[in-house]
């Protein structure tokens, strides 16, 4: 039995300790949607994230913020597993993910849990991502028929609809990818994440790798999408559009949360190292 | 000329009287080595690119094997090589298969453009931008539903025009088949030049059925490349 659950106390008596020393609980069940605790990656003998812990309540948007390097990516790609977190634990609704110790690390014990977390977490990528050999229909419905196995017609309904939410025209849906700007690319990805109908929404930079023209089209699909209380966590470079939306501001430098709060701290930074890094980019 | 198509049209074309010969036994090899040497490929093709060694070692062996050696000597081998040896006689279930020149051709045929297709096919999955294969893991596609939906559909598309090319390569290597008296085009061409010594017309007629061949194959392959290449975008089109 090589098989450690980080969460699972054997004692139910310290499960109970525990979820009472969490700040709200309803009935003995956590209200945070997502709990990320003392998450630990390390790449070779650089660790990228040295205990970092975030807490999403539903409707939260939580921006994580940081100079490059400081392990903001790294700690989203580690939510949904595309990295393996070396320690730490992970808990969506109340239930954790058990994790196997394994040579390079951890991985993910049980593989039906994997794939359950990952239909109920989508994410948007800074390049996008979209499957480049389907069509934009397809790339919205594919995942939802052959992951969710809605059927096809309802699948491609739903695409369709999404594709008109994030404000595309319905005759990109027959387009592929390449044809596209890379505004309207990462707009028909939002639509991809949307048609899973996720619990929470991961975004990655999701406009670093846009034309300076074309950013203003994606965040406005996002923030309509905060505006409807979704529960989104995203990666972002954009002070000004973090400021407007989220609820919570992480601050990572060299893998550790150095800062955080409201969307206030990012015009009172309280440490120097935060001061720094907006003085830097807000010139 | 015309004594030589009276006489040798049916046979370059579909039969010399008895069996299958010419243009059709050309077709019907190529079709079954390359229909046959597909559906081989696409699982060794997968194997190539694992990542357990146990999977890709074998295969790796194999295409070097089948194509560090002339496809002629791969004939010979499986045409009287194998034959020669008394374990393959002794067997009735070999010695009846290696009896027939068209089964050993088709074996060797089979073998040596599945090697080929396993390469092209490896080199196309491995060009799946990775982000692609990323994003379809997070979103709960995993294992064969990965393969299936995402993998085999983007890599046989970015494969076609190298495969395409290993079609009509295979199309010209079937002209071997002779060697093994199996009665394609080229054979046909030989009997009728030993019979009439009308050597220039019998070889050409030859060469232009290969031609016309090539030509209705490159035009296929063309169509397929308009209808499943078209994603790699405008400028690509």
């Amino acid at each position: 039995m090589n098989q450690t659950a980080y969460a699972m106390p054997a004692d139910p008596a310290g499960l109970c300790t525990q979820r009472l020393a969490q700040p709200l609980s309803v009935a003995g069940t956590a209200l945070h949607k997502l709990q990320v605790e003392d998450l630990h990656k390390r790449y070779g003998d650089h660790e990228v994230l040295k205990g970092v812990s975030l807490n999403a309540s539903s409707g939260d948007v939580i921006s994580l913020i940081g100079t490059s390097g400081s392990g903001k990516s790294t700690l989203l790609r580690c939510i949904n597993f595309l990295e393996q977190p070396d320690a730490g634990r992970i808990t969506l609704d109340g239930r954790t993910i058990a994790l196997r110790q394994t040579r390079g690390g951890t991985t993910v014990a049980d593989k039906a849990q994997l794939q359950g977390l990952r239909t109920r977490l989508a994410m948007v990528f800074q390049h996008f991502n979209l499957w480049s050999h389907m069509s934009v229909l397809d790339n919205i419905s594919m995942a939802p028929r052959q992951v969710l196995g809605v059927p096809a017609r309802e699948a491609s309904e739903r695409a369709r609809a999404y594709l008109d939410k994030v404000g595309l025209p319905a005759r990109v849906a027959e387009q592929y990818p390449a044809f596209l700007s890379g505004g309207q690319q990462q707009r028909v990805a939002i639509a991809r994440a949307l048609a899973m109908e996720p619990e929470i929404i991961l975004f990655d930079e999701p406009t670093s790798a846009l034309d300076p023209e074309l950013v203003g089209e994606v965040l406005k699909v996002i923030q309509t999408l905060a505006e409807e209380g979704r529960t989104m966590i995203m990666v972002t470079h954009e002070m000004g559009f973090a400021r407007q939306v989220s609820s919570q501001v992480l601050f990572l430098h060299q893998g550790r949360v150095e800062e955080q709060g409201s969307a206030q701290i990012l015009d009172h930074p309280a440490s120097e190292r935060l001061q720094q890094f907006l003085s830097n980019r807000l010139k | 000329m015309i004594e030589l198509l009276q006489q040798y049209g049916q046979a370059f074309l579909w039969s010399d009287g008895y069996n299958l010969s010419g243009l059709a036994m050309t077709l019907w090899l190529l079709v079954a080595s390359i229909v046959l040497g597909f559906l081989l490929a696409l699982p060794l093709a997968i194997a190539r690119v694992s990542r357990k060694r146990l999977l890709r070692w074998p295969v790796q062996f194999y295409t070097w094997l089948f194509r560090g050696t002339p496809l002629y000597i791969q004939l010979l081998i499986c045409y009287t090589g194998l034959y020669s040896l008394e374990a393959v006689r002794a067997q009735p279930l070999l010695d009846g298969f290696f009896r027939e020149a068209i089964n050993c051709t088709l074996l060797a045929f089979v073998l040596n453009t599945c090697a080929y297709t396993v390469e092209i096919f490896a080199g196309a999955i491995r060009n799946i931008p990775h982000g692609e294969i990323e994003a379809a893991q997070a979103y709960g596609l995993s294992g064969w539903r990965l393969y299936l939906h995402l993998i085999i559909p983007s890599a046989l598309r970015r494969a076609l025009p190298q495969y395409g090319n290993e079609v009509i390569l295979m199309l010209h290597a079937t002209s071997l088949a002779f060697t093994a008296t199996v009665p394609d085009i080229l054979k046909v061409a030989r009997d009728a030049n030993a019979a009439t010594f009308m050597t220039f017309q019998a070889f050409g007629i030859a060469a232009l059925l290969y031609l016309l061949l090539s030509f209705l194959l490159v035009g296929l392959f063309r169509l397929a490349e308009r209808r499943w290449m078209t994603f790699l975008g405008p400028t690509r089109g």
